[in-house]
């Protein structure tokens, strides 16, 4: 695989495992320029034939990924006429939905290396992956009730398939964060690490999954790993059905505009 | 069987705590300071404080109980509401 490194986001192949590393400061917000950067990446991937790892992590201090760059959608969506907004959403939506999904189903077992603040959208890449080994210094956050919405790029679906309901309905209707130890209590992180060891003990791992046979491994995470695809589809009309409300765009601006100390907190 | 600490054990051990991460001396911490302004914190370091304080007291501690929370006296309260 050709090494990349772009404005947001870059990755590499050595001895069978591939690298994604997200470097966007301040802390890995996704907007437009990840998501293309993302759909490059996926495209790259499909044409790996020999690796069997694939690792997922952030070059950034403060965390893995705060999730969508609410300030590009709230500026962007301005930038329209209202009748526009939804449509562009959800442009934004449908792509960055099949991004996860392909991540989610891609023949390599993928491994997320996560630390510090690893919140909506962010979380949301976590969970397409097979494994989340965590630094201790993780916290998982779905904060999208917060503004109105729910979160958008497949996280509530996947939690779902991984964990059980009642864990899902905590973390979504309270929009509380949980930190690491209670992730991996909860079975959602397979590896808890010692503060900066997340990325070497993901790389440990990477190199045991290179043990087994590449087409084994793929055929064993085809058959416990369905994606929920009409779930995905319904998530999608829900968040373009919210995102008509005012409540959104209040929230929205309230975020943008806000001075408070704790804008990631409710 | 272990004994719940006082609050003003439970105070100082924030104060300890915040000293150590943060690298401010535990003499220049009082606990009625702003934890924002004296440790010259951001909102996602206060989650990092949030963690630290969770794993030394082994509790969870709901990130909405710290809205309107700035100094280590009501953060150490509501530590101890969870002890």
């Amino acid at each position: 695989m050709k090494a990349f490194d772009g404005a947001t986001i870059s990755w590499g192949s050595t001895e069978g495992v591939v690298e994604l590393a997200l470097h966007k400061t301040p802390c890995n917000e996704i907007g437009s320029q990840t998501l293309d950067e993302l759909e490059k990446f996926v495209d790259a991937l499909d044409s790996v034939l020999t690796a069997h790892a694939l690792i997922v992590h952030s070059t950034v201090p403060a965390g893995f990924s705060a999730g969508a760059d609410l300030r590009e959608l709230y500026h962007r969506s301005q930038a329209l006429p209202a009748n526009e907004r939804v449509a562009a959403v959800r442009d934004f939506i449908e792509r960055i939905h099949k991004v996860m999904n392909r991540l989610d189903a891609c023949p390599l077992t993928t491994i997320a290396a996560v630390h510090g603040v690893t919140f909506g959208g962010g979380f949301e890449l976590a969970l397409a992956c097979d494994l989340i080994i965590a630094d201790k210094t993780a916290r998982f956050c779905f904060p999208e009730l917060r503004l109105g919405l729910i979160p958008g790029f497949g996280g509530i679906p996947r939690l779902k398939r991984d964990l059980g309901n009642a864990v899902v309905r905590d973390l979504l209707l309270t929009g509380r964060s949980v930190n690491a130890t209670k992730a991996q209590n909860v079975g959602l992180v397979s590896q808890l690490a010692g503060e900066g060891e997340a990325l070497r003990m993901a790389r440990a791992t990477a190199a045991q999954i290179g043990k087994f046979d590449r087409q084994t491994s793929a055929t064993a995470k085809q058959f416990i790993k369905q994606i929920p695809r009409e779930e995905l589809r319904r998530e999608i009309e829900i968040f373009c059905e919210l995102f008509t409300r005012p409540a959104v765009e209040a929230g929205l601006r309230k975020f943008v505009e806000s001075s408070d100390a704790l804008p990631y907190l409710p | 069987m272990p004994t719940t600490p006082t609050i003003e054990q439970t105070v100082e051990q924030v104060l300890a705590l915040a000293s150590a991460h943060f690298k401010v001396p535990r003499a220049e911490l009082s606990p009625d300071d702003d934890f924002f302004k004296k440790l010259g914190i951001s909102s996602l370091q206060v989650l990092d404080l949030l963690t630290r304080v969770e794993s030394h007291f082994g509790i969870e501690l709901p990130d909405y109980e710290l809205q309107g929370v700035s100094d280590f006296r009501t953060l150490a309260q509501r530590i101890q509401a969870r002890l």
